[in-house]
């Protein structure tokens, strides 16, 4: 278990170290960049760009700019914004649990929604509702989550206006209503891919486990229904979907960009693309480091739950 | 003659598909007397464990397959008899377990996986016997005794594959112990394990048998095992029983050919103690139960076969002396040389 641990953390820092010099050279390699929009300011001389570039350190080269950024992020120093040089870590941190509330949301919608929608599908196959829960599926897998976020904009909020469009709070409220009341479209509408893939997934994993002799078994001793669905048919199949759980990580956290986009949620995401059009690289790479080390920690987690919940499965 | 434990008649299975429905199996009757075991033989896919599966009712729904005739366990009072086919769900599964158990042929999959050997043992128990989690607990771990585990106790706690294929098995058959159930079903169980072990697990049976008097229906294609386990012998062909009788009688003297020929192909002769018979096979194969022959459905592979006589209809399974049956259209051809071989 030790060893395991240790063996996952160095194939962890391995990936992270990659991910950061990779995103580093693609993000300073791009045209543009943070000096581009002093050139256009009134008043600002091309000495005084030059004199900015050497304060920022932007004048020496990239190998030497990244080691530098580098050095730092191990000592604990995430840098400070371009924008308004405050702490990079201070500003993630603000936006960090917008995006983890709605993401937490809406996973928690998608899973026991996906699950219940895919263990009906299974053990009432073909039948109507099975028939019903397939199409749907695809159609929610085969349109785009901001096109779904604006026609929700437009029915609840804009023609029946039971919702609020965007932001988090209404200015000057701040209940826990007033956050639920925000959170409501967001996070439905985020969830419904996710809910579409997952019960697909867990019907056809009901499916694999419905004709195995283990459930035969179960039957054959005289169980109750509700017995063998859930002590034998349910816990097996819901075993390959905890790894596919930490899989789908970096596409919820892809769906939450778009999502807090369109409904103009200030989480990390909104920060992420804000901070790109400002090209406020440390804030960028922080963004980037963290949502790498939350997939990373999110598979590993599920490695162990898979570990704990499956007897067979033995770390190494 | 005390009244049978388990009565099948008739017992008739179709599976429908969307291209249409096909009869699996065919009017299969038998009996099996407490402490009885009735060996069920044939080729694989001659409907051995349909027939085993249909009489727990484990085949599936009603939309998907149709099960016709009885299956009949003695009733509350004398000459009164329950039909299995005929109760309602929350019925058969009172029943299942409880009076009818069964053990399956791969031990390797038969077990969950993630549940720990003594849940699985206990919950047989649990949910008929209405006791509590401790009770349970307590009679999986006799139960585990019983089939011969050693160190029960510590293996109450551990998961299936922590076990070898004949421990498994016999906590299969704990399981199916559990509720002591009249009936026992054992579809090959001892196909999937080597011979040592298929040797105790059959000694096993037969100990269980006698301190149970549970009767037994025996699902093999082995007629070693069948010589050494059972009383009585069925013999299936295209979804019907085409030859019934004691085990003595049938091994040593087969009467349908179907029988002959199969137990010409086993190379234990001694067995059944044929002098110096070539050791032969059946030529071709069983036949789809879509596409069934006309008439009997051996006649295409039958070395006996007569035009006119063997195509024509299905023969009936006639009743001989002895409590001998036999399903061929030229049985009573066998059966007066079978009398003038004992006239001399
Ligand atoms: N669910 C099903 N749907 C349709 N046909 C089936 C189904 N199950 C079994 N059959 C058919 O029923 C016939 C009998 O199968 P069965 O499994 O009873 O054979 P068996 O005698 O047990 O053979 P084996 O010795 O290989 O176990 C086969 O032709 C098989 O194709
Ligand atoms: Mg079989």
């Amino acid at each position: 278990m030790g060893r395991y641990l240790i063996g996952r953390l160095g194939q962890s820092v391995v990936v992270l170290f990659l991910v950061s010099l990779i995103g580093f050279m693609i993000l300073n390699l791009a045209p543009g960049g943070p000096l581009s929009q002093f050139a256009l300011t009134p008043g600002m001389s091309q000495a005084d760009i030059q004199r900015l570039a050497v304060q920022m350190g932007l004048d020496r080269p990239l190998i030497v700019q990244y080691i530098d950024w580098l050095g730092r992020l191990l000592r604990g120093d995430w840098g400070e914004s371009f924008r308004d040089g405050r702490p990079v870590l201070a500003i993630i941190v603000e936006h960090l649990w917008a995006t983890l509330l709605l993401m937490g949301t809406s996973m928690a919608i998608s899973i026991v929604v996906g699950t219940l929608v895919g263990i009906a599908g299974a053990i009432r196959r073909y039948s109507i509702f099975d028939y019903l829960a397939t199409v749907g599926a695809m159609v929610a897998l085969s349109i785009p989550t901001f096109w779904f976020g604006l026609v929700a904009i437009y029915l609840f909020a804009l023609k029946l206006a039971w919702l609020p469009a965007g932001n988090m709070i209404t200015i000057g409220d701040g209940s826990v209503l007033d956050y639920l009341h925000h959170l409501v479209m967001p996070a439905l509408v985020l969830a419904l891919v996710n809910v579409a893939i997952w019960s697909r997934y867990m019907r056809s994993s009901t499916l694999d486990v419905l004709h195995q002799d283990f459930v035969r078994t179960a039957r054959a001793k005289g169980l109750p229904r509700y017995r063998v669905l859930v002590h034998h048919i349910v816990r097996n199949a819901l075993l390959p979907m905890i790894t596919l759980g930490g899989l789908q990580l970096p596409t919820i956290l892809g769906g939450a960009l778009v999502a807090e986009t369109v409904f103009t949620w200030p989480g990390m995401g909104r920060l992420f693309l804000d901070s790109i059009g400002y090209s406020d690289y440390p804030v960028v790479m922080g963004i980037l480091m963290l949502s790498a080390i939350f997939v990373l920690l999110g598979n590993l987690l599920a490695d162990l739950l898979v570990a704990l919940a499956d007897p067979r499965v033995r770390l190494a | 003659m005390t009244a049978p434990a388990l009565i099948a008649r008739e017992l008739c299975v179709s599976f429908h598909k969307a291209g249409g429905s096909v009869q699996v199996i065919h009017d299969v009757c038998f009996e099996i007397a407490p402490g009885e075991t009735l060996a069920l033989v044939g080729e694989s896919g001659s409907g051995k464990s349909v027939t085993s599966m249909a009489l727990m009712r484990l085949l599936g729904k009603a939309n998907r397959v149709s099960l016709s005739g009885q299956v009949l366990l003695p009733g509350a009072s004398d000459g009164d008899f329950v039909d299995l086919l005929a109760v309602d769900d929350h019925a058969i599964r009172r029943l299942r377990g409880r009076r009818i158990a069964m053990i399956f042929q791969e031990p390797l999959t038969a077990l969950n996986p993630v549940q720990r050997i003594g849940a699985q043992i206990a919950e047989a128990v649990r949910f008929h016997g209405g006791c509590s989690r401790r009770a349970a607990r307590a009679r999986a771990l006799e139960l585990l005794e019983q089939v011969g585990i050693p160190e029960p106790r510590s293996r109450l706690d551990s998961y299936p594959h922590e076990l070898s294929g004949g421990m498994r098995q016999r906590v299969v058959i704990a399981i199916a112990l559990a509720m002591e159930p009249e009936v026992l079903i054992a579809d090959e169980p001892t196909t999937a394990l080597d011979v040592t072990v298929q040797a105790q697990i059959l000694a096993l049976l037969k100990q269980l048998q006698r301190d149970n008097g549970m009767a037994m229906l025996f699902i093999t294609h082995d007629f070693g095992v069948v010589s050494e386990v059972a009383d009585r012998v069925a013999v299936m062909y295209a979804g019907r029983v085409v030859e019934e009788g004691a085990v003595g009688a049938v091994l040593e003297r087969p009467l349908m050919p179907y029988t002959a020929g199969l137990l010409a192909s086993v190379p234990k002769l001694e067995l059944a103690g044929l002098p110096g018979a070539p050791l032969a096979t059946i030529e071709g194969s069983v036949p789809d139960p879509a596409r069934l022959p006309e008439g009997c459905s051996f006649h295409p592979r039958c070395r006996e076969y007569r035009p006119g006589i063997c195509d024509g209809a299905v023969p009936p399974l006639a009743d001989l002396p002895g409590a001998r049956r036999i399903r061929c259209a030229r049985a009573g051809e066998w059966i007066a040389s079978e009398e003038s071989s004992h006239a001399d």
